[in-house]
């Protein structure tokens, strides 16, 4: 069975990036059709989700090449959750930048990058083929070397050759462990590989290799130990490109971390899942070392990324129903707020004419409305009861306290206290005391929609958890009963 | 390419490129429609389109070459996404699974009856993909200061 409604996600910003080609110069024309598009990408995304609650698990054959041959793209809940909230921000960045991003960059096929990222996105959470899968990360990686590069300052240049190189050196070490578990199973569409793993189990060698498959995507999601060449390359380039990658690149390595283990390396958890935990419990203690150390509004909000991306994974690592739902509704809550926070950030940058929170002061009496949203954001962030980033953290702490690792769920807990800590650092010094250089004024206007636009949707997925929750447990349905994938994929 | 005011005289480098020239295009067509059966495809017959006018590059200069081939290679490379991703959206419009082919014989006046896939025309996408990048590459970096 076959639903085209799975392949129009993809092909929508694929068509407008190759489109944007043809108009490079236009530059009013290219805004029209980049907003559009993504406004378009959102609705058929939400379409899919909606599909997906009503109907289970959508599938489309590419090619028209039964599973185990051909490619498949696999909607289920969780990936349809995920690209709604990916394309939500990626509208967002679109309509920030229009303001942000300047004539210069945009006549050199920024939107068309932006839209090329989408598209690898969107790829990498749709896609049922491990192969595949390595393929999109490549679309998405090649269009943010473009992003972090565009514009060509030297800061741009210098951080931009480390994300590169630390990104290939990932790649070339993908298709290895590609080739070693296709060496091994001789498959490499998810689903079967899953029901291979279990009916043949799985060996010392495969877990040897769900442990390189987690230093792989551990590099493209950024955890400890491998998350140093984040926190430079992700400062390089503009706010907007800055809130695509901070929402969304990172978050593809956390769903294929999630994806592999819980659909294809399950049998052997007291390894596997037992290195995540650690790795994510250590992941939120650097990420709150650094964000605490930092008196650089970019930086803490970078640091923040990591010490998130340490709670998401504690939750899959943990691996109780619980603590799955609580990393989902985690996930979602962090691509959204860090994209407020990220626009956001860049704004308060801009009218202070600085990063460095040292140097600002006083900007609520100029900036009210700026200095209101990024509180609730932070409160938000940090996980206070009536907004977003409750209930995941909730739910994480609650299955890791059931799975047994005290110690972590506690960190877990400490961290929201930091996280609070270092957001609270930026309010106090950016927003209150005296006005210390003349703010600019007016600039930030057009450029607070989409940030509001974001911060709404978060404020209301944390007031509406309710209606939230049917989608939320249905994706989680799937990671914790492997089952109904394999299911869907493989058996008609 | 060459920056110097001193006449040199390419007469044979030229003469021969421009025989050559057309050889080598005429293999890397070969070489795109034998993909199917034989090793070849679009990938390779890009390659061997664009080292053809690479070729030119070599004996002529930047702006000869551009005045032979008045082309905008990035969109040459626009055009073959566009030849790729339509024929998958093709295929949905015919209420079948993305990128789904279809092969069978076509009877074309002169030829007769020929063997005609729609995954010719994917591959079509992709040589004019790689002539497109390649050349971009070649002549960005050629004309760079």
């Amino acid at each position: 069975m076959s639903n085209p409604l799975v392949m129009l996600p993809l092909l929508v910003p694929l068509l407008t990036a190759v489109l944007l080609i043809f108009f490079s110069r236009k530059v009013v024309l290219q805004r029209w059709i980049s907003a559009g598009a993504s406004l378009i990408t959102l609705i058929l995304s939400i379409l899919l989700a909606a599909d997906v609650h009503a109907n289970g698990i959508q599938i489309e054959e590419i090619g028209g090449w039964k599973a185990p041959f051909g490619i498949v793209f696999v909607a289920d809940m969780y990936a349809s959750l995920l690209l709604v909230t990916s394309n939500l921000v990626c509208f967002a960045a679109v309509l920030y930048s229009f303001h942000t991003v300047g004539r210069d960059r945009e006549v050199f096929f920024y939107h068309s990058g932006v839209h090329f990222l989408i598209a690898g996105i969107t790829g990498a959470f749709l896609t049922g083929d491990i192969f595949n899968l390595f393929v999109f990360f490549e679309v998405l990686l090649m269009a943010s070397y473009l992003l972090i590069v565009l514009g060509g300052t030297k800061i741009q240049l210098r951080e931009s050759i480390k994300y590169i190189v630390i990104n290939v050196v990932a790649s070339a070490l993908f298709v290895i462990t590609v080739a070693y578990l296709y060496a091994i199973t001789g498959t490499l569409n998810m689903a079967d590989l899953s029901q291979k793993l279990s009916e043949n189990g799985q060996s010392g060698l495969l877990t040897v290799i769900a442990i390189l498959l987690l230093v792989v995507f551990g590099i493209k999601g950024a955890i400890f130990p491998f998350y140093f060449w984040l926190p430079g390359s992700y400062e390089a380039p503009p706010a907007a490109v800055t809130a695509l990658f901070g929402a969304l690149l990172t978050k593809v390595g956390v769903y294929s971390i999630t994806r592999v283990y819980t659909l294809i390396f399950i049998h052997d958890k007291g390894v596997t899942h037992e290195v995540l935990a650690w790795l994510a419990a250590l992941t939120i203690l650097f990420g709150v070392i650094g964000s605490l150390s930092y008196w650089d509004v970019k930086k803490i909000v970078i640091y923040n990324i990591v010490t998130a991306i340490g709670v998401i994974l504690f939750g899959v690592a943990a691996a109780t129903p619980a603590a799955l739902e609580g990393s989902i509704y985690y996930l979602l809550h962090d691509i959204v707020i860090k994209g407020t926070l990220f626009l956001l950030a860049g704004s308060i940058a801009a009218v202070a004419g600085t990063s460095q929170i040292k140097q600002m002061g006083g900007l609520i009496k100029s900036h009210p409305a700026l200095a209101w949203m990024f509180f609730i954001a932070a409160l938000s962030l940090a996980g206070i009861p009536p907004f977003s980033g409750f209930i995941g953290k909730l739910k994480i702490v609650q299955g890791g306290f059931e799975a047994g690792h005290y110690g972590m769920a506690l960190v877990v807990l400490l961290s929201s206290l930091f996280i609070l800590q270092s957001m609270m650092r930026i309010f106090i010094r950016a927003f209150w005391g005296e006005e210390k250089p003349a703010p600019q004024k007016g600039v930030i206007k057009p450029v607070l929609f989409p940030a509001a636009l974001l911060l709404a949707v978060s404020v209301l997925y944390g007031l509406g958890t309710e209606f939230a929750a049917p989608f939320i447990t249905q994706a989680a349905e799937v990671l914790n009963d492997p089952t109904i994938y394999i299911d869907a994929v493989l058996k008609e | 390419m060459r920056r110097t005011n001193r006449k040199t005289n390419d007469v044979i480098l030229q003469t021969t490129v421009q025989t050559v020239f057309f050889i080598i295009v005429i293999y890397s067509v070969h070489l795109f429609f034998s993909g199917h059966y034989t090793p070849g495809g679009g990938f390779i017959g890009g390659l061997m389109t664009s080292s053809a006018i690479v070729l030119l590059l070599l004996a002529f200069d930047v702006k000869t070459a551009a005045s032979i081939l008045p082309v905008n290679y990035l969109y040459v490379t626009a055009f073959g996404l566009l030849a790729a991703i339509g024929t998958g959206i093709g295929s949905l419009l015919y209420g079948m699974p993305f990128l789904k082919h279809w092969h069978g014989p076509v009877h074309i006046p002169f030829l007769g009856e020929i063997e005609l896939a729609t995954a010719t025309l994917f591959d079509f996408g992709v040589y004019l993909v790689v002539v497109g990048v390649t050349m971009t590459i070649i002549q960005t970096i050629g004309e760079t200061e």
